[in-house]
């Protein structure tokens, strides 16, 4: 039992890593996470106007970069894009792993993303389109005004739950291999672990990972809950007394 | 409410299938500046397909419509700039429900007609008060009854100042007593001179308000006239059968 103890909770180990894990870990994975994030949610709301286009060449290639980048597995993708871009010289950020650690996970993001845009796009009746395209209003501008928001809003607990994705799919991006100051949560745990041979470092990282996501899973039921349950419309009919309506009424 | 021009309409051997089913068969339909039309007939009858037809909602498998003396089947034409004098009510409402009231009337007069935002609010208010919702500006649509809804929606629509409003069902979805509150702001409008296109189920309506009835079956119109004439002595069988069953 004390084996146990010293194994995964040594509290001196714990003390001894908690600095670098929350000063440099903790703040790398979270802009790996938010900067991944904000391209999968720019990235994903394109492809999900592509997919439900009735273009069949924007419609087309939306489909493959879903199925295919949902299809694969997360680190296999990390690879062939942050090993892959720098390799066929695309290095617009310099040799640094960290930027295409971001872009990957952006990307596979995207197509997971758009896939919930999607199905929260098309949750949402067809008349309101219908009334905006009817008061004039283009197809995009309707889009954007009128269905888009509603479908954001029907979805948004599901956009949460893949930022928890996100932020433990950053513990992937190590594989790259990162600078010492670039090393996030996962990786600054794991190397101290393997030095000392002990797995406290480690259990200390899970629990700032758990200090993240708990909160955030909570959240995420939270507002579930109360879209399906939704506002309890207060439904008053007054008479209709003022100008037309009381005129119309002697007709 | 002042309407700045009207517009008549003409339908000319319109056709509209979907898929295999041919919907609208041969439509020929004349509508004056002004003029109140009531259409109606049995559900599935392509009611709501003919007036959809005429903001192209629906797009016309073959056949010509003329809003005013502008061809909105004819290729090229501006669809949105079309859709902006045609107003549209539907059974539904249809209200934008992440949007106050006011701000349901003001997206497209800034949108699409470039006002500012104030003086998007001043034609809101006005429009507002003219259905009697004034106290409603800064509600949400689903705080408000079906009623009160579909007076906001005629609201919004009249907001654009059409010069022709297409009416569909917009009284079906209330609860009896919401109705005729709906019903008398299109008195009113007709009043004034707007150019109406009203598909209705409610006979006491089209009786009262409308200049001419329309009376489609399968796809065609069957019968059409003045309300007395119409609802009094039909010339066909099929609307004497109709009529029996709705009145
Ligand atoms: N988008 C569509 N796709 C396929 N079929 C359609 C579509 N819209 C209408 N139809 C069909 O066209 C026919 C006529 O429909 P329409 O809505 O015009 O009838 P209606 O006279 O308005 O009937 P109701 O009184 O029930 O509203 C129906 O058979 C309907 O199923
Ligand atoms: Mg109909």
């Amino acid at each position: 039992m004390n084996d146990f103890i010293n194994m995964f909770f040594n509290i001196e180990l714990i003390t001894k890593v908690l600095p670098d894990l929350v000063g440099v870990g903790l703040m790398n994975t979270l802009i790996l996470a938010v900067s991944a994030t904000a391209i999968a949610l720019a990235f994903g709301i394109v492809i999900a106007m592509a997919l439900i286009s009735r273009h069949r060449w924007l419609n087309w290639p939306a489909r493959i970069y879903v199925d295919l980048l949902r299809g694969l597995p997360v680190i296999l993708t990390i690879f062939l894009i942050g090993q892959g871009l720098p390799y066929m010289g695309v290095q617009p950020f310099g040799p640094s792993a960290y930027p295409y650690g971001i872009i990957s996970l952006g990307l596979i993001g995207a197509a997971y993303m758009a896939e919930i845009f999607r199905s929260g796009i098309q949750s949402i009746h067809h008349g309101q389109l219908e009334a905006a395209r009817a008061l004039g209003m283009p197809y995009t501008t309707s889009m954007a005004m009128i269905v888009v928001p509603q479908g954001i809003r029907n979805v948004f607990p599901a956009l949460t739950n893949q930022f928890i994705g996100i932020v433990k799919d950053t513990s992937l991006v190590y594989v790259l291999g990162l600078a010492v100051g670039e090393r996030e949560l996962y990786r600054i745990g794991q190397d101290m672990s393997q030095r000392v041979g002990n797995l406290s470092p480690l259990v200390a990282a899970g629990i700032v990972y758990l200090i993240i996501t708990v909160p955030l899973t909570y959240y995420v039921n939270w507002l579930d809950n109360r879209l399906r349950t939704g506002r309890v419309p207060v439904i008053v009919e007054e008479p209709a007394t003022k100008a037309i309506a009381s005129e119309g009424a002697k007709a | 409410m002042t309407t700045t021009t009207t517009f008549g309409v003409r339908v000319e051997g319109l056709h509209k299938s979907f898929g295999q089913n041919e919907v609208l068969k041969g439509i020929d339909l004349k509508i004056e500046p002004g003029e109140v039309v009531c259409i109606i007939g049995p559900s599935g009858s392509g009611k709501s397909t003919l007036l959809r037809s005429m903001n192209l909602l629906e797009v016309p498998t073959s056949g010509s419509i003329y809003i005013g003396d502008r061809e909105i089947t004819a290729g090229g034409a501006d669809i949105n700039e079309l859709r902006s004098h045609v107003g549209m009510v539907f059974q539904s409402f249809n209200l934008f429900p992440h949007m106050t009231v006011e701000r349901n009337i003001t997206v497209s007069l800034e949108r699409v007609k470039g006002l500012s935002s104030a003086k998007a609010k001043d034609v809101a208010a006005a429009r507002l008060s003219e259905v009697g919702l004034s106290s409603k500006a800064s509600s949400r649509p689903f705080n408000l009854s079906g009623g009160q809804q579909q007076r906001v929606a005629i609201a919004r629509a009249l907001a654009m100042e059409p010069g022709i409003m297409l009416f569909d069902e917009v009284t079906s979805a209330l609860d009896p007593e919401l109705v005729k509150g709906v019903l008398n702001i299109m008195i009113d409008l007709a009043k004034r001179g707007m150019t109406m296109v009203v598909v209705t189920h409610e006979m006491g309506f089209a009786r009262q308000v409308a200049d001419r009835v329309v009376f489609m079956d399968r796809g065609v119109i069957v019968e059409q006239g003045p309300p007395d004439e119409l609802f009094i002595s039909p010339r066909s069988e099929r609307l004497r059968s109709f009529l029996s069953e709705v009145l």
